[in-house]
């Protein structure tokens, strides 16, 4: 594997490109944005990548925070104008993936993993606890004949904010006649960020006992709340023989306002959007989303001038919502993106992944900006406009 | 001295902002093109003028080299720390400070690329417009100007180093300079018709200050434009192709390029021709001029427009053109390097078959790429090579391609155009010997500790 990218890696010219968005307006790069150093772009990376590699520097803690400052965005991906450029994201999980395998992984990692290793969370929150946002919202354990497993994710499992999100989503479901369960202490993590730092030991272990759950339920579709596990499920598992129908759970609620199941009606605000990478940038999904919102009587849609391939990211790719590498300045990437979504005149800045609502809530309250704008989940938005 | 020298500078621009780790040493001891790295004992991003001046004076006391840098593309080491010290990353210093809509210049700080200008001229002044290079957005202005880069209106109005309007720099001294109109005036319409003191950071390579401020002349950005390609075989014909298209005074930016991959484009010359205009009767009244001009070369069999599908047309309507980057990866090696020397037009076709030559006898692939500078007064001419990083023999054959192709176009009579160190030594060697003095002693007056970019523009007998 090593061999593989290190036979590539060279091909890099450092031209820059990668720190934009198309139009050259802003920097474009999550941890480029945040630190400025050239190290932290795309470029540095794999120029450090190939220096580590070939031994002409040495591992150091610092070596380690610029490689999973990357959030994974991979608008880097998006704007390289070489050949390669698909396999950018790729090199910078398997130089990562090297650091595990030596044993060189920052402490805020090592956490993550055994966390993810042993109670099947990052934050190491017992997995007993896993399914208790369910209480009186109507969820039931997925049974055989439920049309959906809904796959809830570790974010929307354990944080108060978007367990209110999911619940808006489980309420929708119900109410339109949807037949579907969840796992609750029984779903695992499902991968998505332990592949993006480079585990892929333990990924394929999470991956293998997800999948042979499912297979035990006899599932055939699964909604994800996060745009993660959509990813990792929808692109990754049928290579370990997980095929099974994934869906991101927008794509699930258009199908029911357009077959009329959800009913909606007027809903006055304007709303701006954020996309996120791994519904975006990865699996091109960009109007789902946003035929949801256009969809909803007496919402008027702004964009953010950087959107679709071009947004910028929250910078909670890769673990960073929980590991943090990003935080701590007001150029941190979820701080300069709530005051971009501001800038629009939004009221509410809406999401479509735990990951990125947990993110911007933050930078939101770091810029306070709280009582201006809002964040909401799309299944939140959607509800409140069903329900008048 | 070292941990004295680290706490003072981040002391100027916060602890964030400075570094010592061996990561950024190792980045910034290298630059993209064939010299040979070397580490800076700091790299620092200040984010205002009195920063960098605090810097500089810091430095000038301890006598510490200083390198200045902006994108860092030169692709000639030009801001490799060749005596280590403080290497200061300017893209911090990134504010568009002022448009000046109906005098047609903006100021801006050193920090600013080519990229940023363009989107904000683009989202706030439509009808305006700078010389944009095909380097990557990420070189910046002051970069570009300060080695007399070239851009998109080259052409039409010169190199993008004489549509400079003034500057503010700081002294290797530690004093903060403005030259041109802003040191008497709050307009910095012109650098006349004071005496021209930008003469003397121009071309400099940051030996003599660190331009932290620019005004730079804009341009009408016209609502339309156009590409034509008009190809001939024979290398002999480029010059008066050059000469009769720009007679017209029709077009916007001439490009000449030729290469042997892929197959069909081997062995012509493709003289890129751009037009613009608010209409479509403009538009069409500059083509017709053009196309008639070289209607002879038409009727004689000689040379013809090729068909541009429009598929094609948009990689060359791209500012920046991204295909000029992917060179670097013809060999699937992340490099190109190329000596890119001002020669006089009618030298086109000894410096084409000097090229060919060259790289037939280093066993390399090859491009030229040409850019008419003014009306046909001269032009940069690359002779460009691509290289595999990964492979040293190739690197070094490079090397020598570029090395042999240099010392050709300075007999030939040409000005080098980025001259990596060796070549400053042959520019300097050949120079009038009154001249090289002249150099010497306007350095020393302005850099008595001799801290600025050291290496670069030295002479010893």
């Amino acid at each position: 594997m090593k061999e593989d990218y290190l036979n590539q890696i060279h091909r890099c010219f450092r031209c820059g490109y990668c720190k934009f968005p198309s139009d050259f307006s802003d920097w474009n790069c999550p941890s480029y944005r945040r630190f400025r150093f050239d190290t932290y772009s795309t470029g540095g990376r794999l120029w450090l990548i190939r220096a580590w590699l070939n031994n002409e520097i040495s591992w150091t803690e610092h070596l380690a925070e610029i490689l999973y400052a990357c959030p994974t965005c991979r608008n880097c991906v998006e704007q390289c104008p070489m050949g390669f450029s698909a396999d950018i994201t790729d090199w910078i999980v398997n130089a990562r993936g090297e650091m595990v395998e030596r044993g060189l992984v920052l402490p805020a990692i090592r956490d993550f993993l055994d966390n993810v290793r042993k109670h099947g969370n990052p934050w190491g929150k017992a997995r007993s606890k896993r399914g208790a946002w369910t209480e009186n919202v109507g969820v039931n354990k997925y049974k055989p004949r439920d049309e959906y497993l809904f796959y809830v994710g570790c974010i929307a499992s354990y944080d108060e904010r978007v367990q209110e999100a999911a619940k808006s989503f489980a309420r929708l479901l119900n109410d339109a006649g949807v037949k579907f369960g969840i796992l609750g202490e029984e779903e695992e993590c499902d991968g998505n960020e332990v592949y993006m730092l480079g585990e892929k030991g333990l990924f394929q272990m999470l991956a293998e006992k997800n999948i042979k759950k499912f297979k035990e339920l006899n599932v055939e579709k699964v909604v994800t709340f996060s745009p993660h596990a959509f990813n990792i499920m929808k692109n990754e598992y049928p290579k370990l023989g997980g095929n099974f129908k994934v869906i991101h759970y927008t794509e699930l609620l258009l199908d029911l306002i357009q077959k009329g199941k959800i009913k909606l009606s007027e809903f006055k605000t304007k709303i701006t959007y954020h996309d996120p990478c791994f519904l975006g940038r990865y699996n091109k999904m960009y109007d789902v989303p946003r035929e949801i919102l256009r969809s909803i009587p007496g919402v008027e849609l702004v964009e953010m001038s950087r959107n679709r391939e071009n947004s910028f990211c929250c910078g909670g790719g890769s673990g960073n919502f929980c590991t943090d590498l990003l935080g701590g300045s007001e150029e941190s990437p979820n701080r300069v993106r709530v005051k971009e979504a501001y800038n629009t005149g939004a009221k509410i800045l809406a999401v479509a992944c735990p990951s990125c609502m947990t993110m911007l809530e933050d930078g939101l309250k770091e810029e306070e900006l709280e009582e201006k704008i809002t964040v909401k989940d799309i299944s939140e938005i959607v509800e409140a406009s069903s329900k008048k | 001295m070292g941990e004295e020298i680290y706490q003072a500078l981040a002391g100027i621009v916060g602890k964030e902002y400075v570094s010592n780790r061996p990561e950024e040493l190792y980045f910034y001891a290298h630059d993209p093109g064939l010299m040979e790295p070397h580490q800076p004992d700091y790299v620092v991003m200040p984010k205002t003028t009195e920063e960098v001046q605090k810097i500089v004076k810091l430095a000038n006391e301890k006598k510490i080299p200083v390198v200045p840098k902006g994108g860092g593309l030169a692709l000639t080491g030009l801001v490799i720390p060749l005596r280590g010290g403080i290497l200061i990353d300017l893209k911090r210093m990134d504010r568009i400070l002022e448009v000046n809509e109906k005098s047609r210049y903006v100021v801006i700080e050193a920090g600013v690329t080519q990229g940023k200008l363009k989107a904000y001229l683009e989202k706030y002044y439509p009808h305006l417009r700078h010389s944009i290079p095909d380097s990557p957005p990420i070189a910046t202005i002051a970069g570009n100007v300060l080695i007399h880069g070239q851009g998109r209106l080259t052409q039409q109005y010169g190199y993008n180093s004489d549509m400079v309007t003034g500057f503010e720099v700081v002294l290797p001294t530690g004093e903060v300079c403005k030259i041109g109109s802003c040191s008497i005036s709050p307009y910095w319409i012109s650098r006349g018709p004071l005496p021209d003191l930008a003469g003397l950071f121009l071309g400099w390579f940051g030996t003599t200050g660190i331009v932290t401020k620019l005004g730079l002349k804009l341009y009408p950005r016209k609502k339309l434009r156009d590409v034509e390609i008009f190809v001939v075989e024979n290398e002999e014909l480029v010059p008066d192709v050059l000469f009769r298209v720009t007679h017209t005074e029709m077009a916007e930016d001439i490009n000449i390029w030729a290469q042997p991959y892929p197959l069909i484009f081997r062995g012509n010359h493709h003289i890129t021709i751009y037009i613009t205009g608010d209409t479509d009767e403009e538009l069409e009244f500059k083509r017709k001029m053009i196309w008639d001009a070289l209607q002879d070369y038409i009727k004689n069999r000689e040379g013809g427009f090729m068909a541009l599908t429009p598929d094609i047309k948009p990689t060359f309507l791209d500012m920046p053109q991204k295909s000029v980057t992917r060179f670097a990866d013809v060999k699937r090696g992340g490099g190109f390097e190329y000596s890119g020397p001002f020669i006089p037009v009618e030298k086109y076709p000894q410096a084409y078959r000097k090229l060919v030559e060259t790289a037939s006898k280093y066993k390399t692939t090859f491009s030229s790429m040409a850019r008419v500078i003014g009306r046909s007064h001269c032009m940069m001419f690359a002779f460009a090579f691509p290289f595999n990083r990964a492979d040293p023999d190739d690197m070094e054959r490079v090397r020598k391609a570029i090395h042999e192709c240099n010392e050709a176009a300075l007999k030939m009579g040409a000005i080098p155009w980025k001259a990596e160190v060796p070549l400053q030594k042959m520019v300097l060697e050949k120079m009038d010997p009154n001249t090289r003095k002249l150099i010497e002693g306007i350095k020393k007056l302005l850099d008595p500790n001799g801290i600025m970019n050291p290496g670069n523009w030295e002479w010893s007998d």
